[in-house]
């Protein structure tokens, strides 16, 4: 293992994961909700839900993150390398496993840990292994170059 | 209304996080993912910057019986580590580490308009949907079995 020191931004990193820490203690605190991305989209396409105006508000939210900070200063970068045909794949899989697993890495991974649930534990463990192994056969195994 | 309110700054502030910590660009969450190359531990800071938050908030959530607005607190029950739960973490694991876009992340570049975020949004929300459609025929289907 070689770790990139070129790319890696602890202080960075840690504050960012503090603000998310911030957004999910206050949702729990204030909604009593967990602020689990999924499972707020997710809700939306249930036909028998009827509570759904403030997951568009949080989706809605999500979506103006950028905008806002498009105000203060540039956008940090979003580099897509994958093909589209590669990422509407990756959509899909995204979108039945979530629903299936109840959660992703928001719910399961922030939500879930911060709550020692075992459930969460389990489902973590589960999409960390198949992340490390699909980025290990597309890298490593295919060839590295980008689908 | 005073729901809906904190439920967008929530989003907001997600968002944000998302953003500074470099968690919106699938690049760096691939770096991650990458152990066998050059490896980036940016996203272990980040879970541990969230969970140390967490910690303290759900364990004070967990001891109130109404949320500090006076809502229902809506915590999930469920506590069966079953098929599902891990074939579908598996499935969701396979599609982050083709892309490098888990939800928040992907609705986060959308908003940015990233054209192969709106992509991947899109496909997501498609299924999303195949799941409700798979677990409406099977709650059908257990109905008639019953």
């Amino acid at each position: 293992m070689t770790i990139d020191w070129a790319s890696f931004t602890p202080w960075l990193s840690l504050a960012g994961g503090v603000l998310i820490g911030l957004s999910a203690a206050g949702f729990v605190l204030l909604n009593g909700r967990i602020a689990g991305v999924s499972g707020v989209l997710g809700g939306l396409l249930q036909r028998q839900k009827a509570d759904s105006f403030w997951r568009i508000a949080f989706i809605a939210g999500l979506l103006s993150a950028p905008l806002l900070w498009a105000l203060v200063a540039d956008l940090p970068p979003i580099e897509v390398n994958a093909s589209l045909p590669v990422v509407v794949i990756a959509g899909l899989l995204v979108g039945i496993g979530t629903r299936f697993g109840s959660g992703c890495t928001s719910g399961h991974g922030v939500c879930g840990l911060s709550r020692l649930s075992p459930r969460s534990l389990m489902a973590t463990l589960c999409f960390m292994a198949a992340g490390f192994g699909t980025v290990y056969v597309v890298r490593h195994l295919v060839g590295g170059s980008p689908l | 209304m005073k729901y809906n309110l904190s439920s967008f700054f929530c989003g907001l502030v997600f968002g944000l996080g998302l953003l500074l910590s470099g968690m919106a660009n699938p690049e760096k969450v691939l770096g991650f993912l990458d152990i066998a190359g050059l490896w980036d531990p940016s996203l272990a800071l980040v879970m541990a910057g969230a969970i140390g938050v967490g910690l303290i908030a759900f364990t004070v959530a967990g001891q109130r019986q109404r949320s500090l607005l006076g809502f229902e607190m809506e915590l999930p029950t469920s506590r069966s580590i079953d098929r599902p739960l891990v074939v579908g973490s598996l499935l969701f694991g396979g599609g982050w580490g083709l892309a490098g876009f888990c939800p928040g992340p992907g609705l986060v570049a959308m908003g940015a308009g990233e054209i192969k975020a709106i992509a991947f949004v899109g496909a997501m929300v498609v299924g999303m949907m195949i799941f409700e459609q798979i677990e409406q025929a099977r709650k059908a289907h257990a109905l008639t079995q019953a």
